[in-house]
């Protein structure tokens, strides 16, 4: 029973990262019809933004502390980081402690730009292009944004801790008398993931805009004749897509260190997802992504790969391809919807 | 000639001249020269010009003709660099037999793959493709090089040891892949003239007339009825399934001869340095050869070789430019503008080359769908217009013919 | 016996019938009509005659064979070849490789590798397309894009391409919809010369009431998935019931 529950808490954060990518991709196929293979560079780049402000957060200047010497007679060089030398080092200390979580507020809206800035000046030349040529270019554009990064911050991974309150390991099952060992940024990082989806899924339903959404990706072509502006409606989209992918990124820092091609090993398996799940279906999205999550994380366990050397490795291509050949639109998707 | 067309035969010519004068006409600068780092005219290059023009003229088999767009084909490559390196171990160096069962398996593969994915079509058939060849990828990197069974070496790579049985292998043979004797790594013929070197491989060589059989092929492809059904799966399916004809079996012949195409590049691959490693299959490496066939032009017979060319060529060119020779190039400019100069190149060059050639590709993808081939055809076009301006085509009251495929 | 005989078919799509016991003989060597106003049931039943669509009930048989279950392309290697209410041809292709396509089929059947053969080379093909081109009238047009055709021409291919096959059957789906009075009657003169110059029978899905006088031996009237009458076209145009149907439109 525990061991269970454990394999099931620890494909919750993998899976969270999948459904938060699927989720964005799948708004963007169900609005606008646009293959993303960029998507998981925007899953990247959220990451660095972390990475980023990290770094900004933690510049630094140099003091000469007079009290303390080196082993050679000389005063110590101390370098204290801007944010603490205006903020005192308590204050300052913190925010360098919680550049992570601080970092969801730049990375929205640097998220959103980038989102619009991708689609009105490259995907919107692409709508009425075959789904290759949206591909092909997305995949370019992927290319290009994992390169910049990765000459701006090399190769290797880059370390982003967690806040110190958040490292550590919680026992979640202690009032139910089971033992539960779970690193609480796992479980933070879950429960962000279920206010995002939740997040997103209140939108849709309760806002006018939403409405107006839902009913275009349901018919694209009568809405358009209400009047309504839908492409400006779907740009909004996009960003919002883009910015889901960037918070699931910035969060993802602490369980996987960032490195530049981080969105790609996401992207192959975040699709698999969204055609698991159903193209074109939110549920369908979120669902298959802590399933697969899941049960990647079963076949990781010990017993399984001993049965079957590198199950893990594959679980989740054998899962797409028995899907697509037996249900081709997926868990949740429409009939008739890219069923071919 | 050869059941070809005067103007496919011309082709045809162009690229045997192309292939076999390779050695001279890749090295067109003096050894001493300061432009020597513009030659490509080594062996190891050039056997990967005609490597990758054998991938990409498969590739477009598939792509070109029938508009499925693959994103797994570099795991027929590395089944078939395996499968190569497979006989090496227990057959001896000689590469005919390698590159033959290489064929086999990566067709074999590909019936497989090929039967499940031509089962969806669209972006459905990407993402399948790509989720076998992930796959493949990651039961050659790990599953299938487990102690019990081990028949991908994992991360090592596959690659032939002292203890390997090689029960054909004699006395006086080489130690290193040969044809009858005659060892891949080794020049037949090293000349000097006057400051120029040039050196004639014998694996390039091999390489290049594989690679004129199998383009003859493609050719002969492209122009028979079966190619003709490919374009028109391509064009409209469902116009040809009420014309009578099954689009599956055109579509899985033109998977499997394309999967056949890459195990045999794979093959050659090992056959010029016998190692096999996971990593050729990876989706990075099937991104690859569809940037090559886009960048030379899906659906001609010579973009894709083109392109194969092109991406290599500026690959080991590029990764070549450091800083130092950047100096050297903008020396004529004022110290200020040199340094700006270099800093702004630096990022594109060296290192970044993988960032010229993400631009590129959007930049072809968007602007120039045609790829290189559809960009010379503009270029002669315009001169073409220039020459006689007199002659003002209409487009109103001429429609245009068809570009001819070859073209 | 008819060439085509329909009996008892069913359709439904959840909670709609679209088709509701369905009989229908055609005659060989006649041209059938099928009409009713939108909604009847015309493509649905037409879809199901051709493999696209297969009835929950019923039988459809094509010269004593059963057509149900079978493939497109099986369907039309038996003899039925259909034109679309928009054409649809290969438009990436030339005319002539367009009319190339049909020529295989009919020889050598739904598959053949033949790799290594050159098209040009197939003397007996470029033949059979290029006097099929010459009948039609569009022998100039042989090297043209066909996506660059005009509409009346892309419907002239499209159907030149069906009658290579020597069809027993052909089907058309409403072949004037949208086009000017002018190319209509092309159409239908297109039509007559077709019949005139063999044995073929055609079963046409028409709106038009002009098309439908001018080529029907006989016509079936489709109302609400059913068949409403069945007769020839004298007496289908005093038939009250069918003007019921039509609310006047057929006036």
């Amino acid at each position: 029973m525990d061991a269970i529950l454990l394999q099931i808490l620890n494909g919750l954060d993998k899976g969270s990262a999948y459904a938060l990518i699927a989720l964005g991709l799948t708004l963007i196929f169900g609005t606008l019809g646009v293959v993303n293979f960029a998507h998981g560079a925007l899953f990247m780049l959220g990451a660095f933004c972390a990475v980023t402000l990290q770094r900004l957060l933690s510049l630094s200047f140099e003091t000469i502390d007079e009290t303390k010497t080196d082993f050679l007679g000389n005063p110590l060089k101390v370098k204290t980081p801007y944010v603490e030398g205006w903020f005192g080092p308590e204050v300052g200390g913190a925010i360098i402690d919680w550049a992570v979580p601080l970092s969801i507020l730049v990375a929205i809206p640097i998220m959103i730009g980038i989102g619009f800035a991708m689609e009105r000046g490259l995907i919107k030349h692409f709508y009425k292009r075959p789904h290759a040529d949206q591909i092909l270019v997305t995949f370019g554009l992927a290319i290009v944004l994992q390169e910049v990064i990765k000459y701006f911050f090399g190769a290797n991974p880059i370390q982003t801790p967690p806040p110190d309150a958040l490292l550590g390991v919680v026992n979640l099952g202690s009032w139910l008398g089971l033992d539960l060992p779970y690193p609480i940024w796992r479980l933070v990082y879950f429960l962000f993931a279920i206010v995002v989806i939740g997040g997103v899924f209140s939108f849709l339903q309760f806002t006018t805009f939403g409405m107006v959404v839902r009913a275009g990706m349901a018919d694209r072509e009568t809405v358009g004749l209400l009047g309504i502006d839908i492409d400006r409606r779907f740009t909004i989209m996009f960003g919002l897509a883009a910015a889901v992918a960037g918070l699931a990124g910035v969060m993802y820092g602490p369980i996987v260190a960032p490195n530049y091609h981080m969105g790609m090993d996401f992207l192959v398996l975040s699709f698999v997802v969204v055609v698991v799940g159903g193209m074109g279906s939110l549920p369908g999205a979120v669902l298959a992504g802590f399933m697969l999550g899941i049960l990647e994380s079963f076949a990781s366990t010990t017993w399984a790969t001993t049965t079957l050397p590198g199950i893990n490795q594959i679980i989740i291509y054998l899962v797409a391809i028995i899907v697509l050949l037996t249900r081709p639109r997926g868990l949740m998707g429409r009939k008739g919807v890219m069923e071919e | 000639m050869l059941g070809l067309n005067s103007k496919d035969t011309m082709l045809l010519i162009v690229v045997a001249f192309l292939a076999l004068a390779a050695p001279f006409l890749l090295n067109p600068f003096p050894t001493n020269s300061s432009l020597a780092q513009f030659n490509a005219g080594y062996p190891d290059l050039m056997q990967r010009f005609a490597i990758f023009g054998i991938f990409a003229i498969g590739f477009n088999i598939l792509f070109g003709l029938t508009g499925y767009l693959s994103f797994g084909h570099a795991a027929f490559l590395g089944v078939g660099s395996y499968a190569a390196v497979w006989m090496f171990k227990l057959l001896s160096y000689n590469v005919i037999p390698a590159i033959i069962l290489a064929v086999i398996v990566a067709g074999l593969f590909s019936v497989l793959i090929g039967y499940v994915s031509l089962r969806r079509s669209g972006i459905y058939f990407s993402i399948l493709t790509l989720a076998f060849a992930q796959m493949s990828f990651a039961l050659a990197y790990s599953v299938l090089s487990n102690p019990k069974f081990n028949l991908t070496n994992g991360e090592t790579g596959l690659q032939v040891y002292g203890d390997d049985p090689q029960i054909l292998h004699r006395e006086g043979l080489p130690d290193v892949p040969h044809l009858f004797g005659w060892a891949m790594r080794d020049n037949f013929l090293e000349l000097e003239v006057a400051g120029w070197e040039f050196t004639f491989n014998n694996g390039y060589y091999l390489c290049a007339v594989i690679l004129l059989v199998v383009f003859y092929l493609a050719i002969r492809l492209f122009r028979s009825p079966f190619g003709l059904m490919l374009r028109a799966v391509k064009s409209n399916q469902q116009r040809l399934n009420y014309t009578g004809l099954n689009p599956k079996p055109y579509t899985l012949a033109a998977f499997i001869i394309s999967g056949m195409y890459a195990g045999l590049a794979g093959g050659l691959l090992a056959a010029m340095d016998p190692l096999a490693g996971a990593e050729r299959m990876q989706w990075t490496a099937s991104g690859e050869v569809v940037l090559m066939t886009i960048l030379g032009g899906a659906g001609t017979l010579i973009g894709p070789v083109l392109g194969a060319g092109f991406i290599k060529y500026f690959e080991n060119i590029f990764s070549k430019i450091n800083d130092n020779v950047l100096h050297q190039w903008f020396a004529f400019l004022p110290d200020g503008m040199e340094d700006f100069m270099v800093f702004i190149v630096h990022p594109f060059v060296g290192k970044g080359w993988h960032l010229t050639l993400g631009i590129l590709f959007m930049l072809v993808v968007t602007f120039l769908p045609g790829g290189l081939v559809e960009g010379g055809q503009r270029i002669a076009r315009l001169f073409r217009r220039r020459g006689k301006k007199t002659d003002t085509p209409d487009p109103e009251h001429h429609p245009k013919e068809t570009p001819h495929v070859a073209e | 016996m008819g060439i085509l005989e329909v009996k008892g078919v069913n359709k439904r799509f959840g909670g709609l019938q679209a088709l509701g016991d369905v009989n229908l003989s055609v005659e060989e060597n006649t041209v059938h009509a099928i009409i009713g106003p939108n909604g009847a049931g015309k493509s649905t039943l037409l879809n199901c005659l051709v493999g696209k669509l297969i009835p929950d009930t019923g039988s459809v048989m094509f010269d004593g064979r059963s057509v149900l279950g079978r493939t497109p392309y099986e369907i039309n290697q038996m003899g039925i070849s259909r034109v679309f209410q928009t054409p649809e041809i290969f438009g990436d292709l030339t005319v002539f490789e367009n009319m190339v396509i049909p020529a295989f089929a009919k020889r050598d059947g739904a598959f053949r590798m033949h790799a290594f053969e050159s098209v040009a080379r197939e003397q007996d093909i470029v033949e059979r397309a290029q006097q099929m081109l010459e009948e039609v009238n569009m022998l100039d047009k042989l090297h043209m894009h066909s996506a660059s055709l005009s509409r009346g021409d892309k419907r002239r291919l499209e159907m030149a391409m069906c009658l290579l096959q020597e069809p027993r059957l052909l089907l058309l789906d409403e072949p004037t919809a949208g086009m000017a009075r002018a190319d209509t009657n092309n159409t239908i003169d297109l039509l007559k010369e077709i019949k005139q110059k063999r044995d073929i029978t055609i079963c046409i899905i028409e709106h038009d009431m002009h098309v439908v006088f001018s080529l029907a031996d006989r016509i079936t009237v489709l109302a609400q998935g059913s068949p409403l009458v069945e007769d020839s076209p004298e007496n289908i145009r005093g038939n009250p019931k069918v003007r019921e149907a039509y609310l006047g439109e057929a006036a």
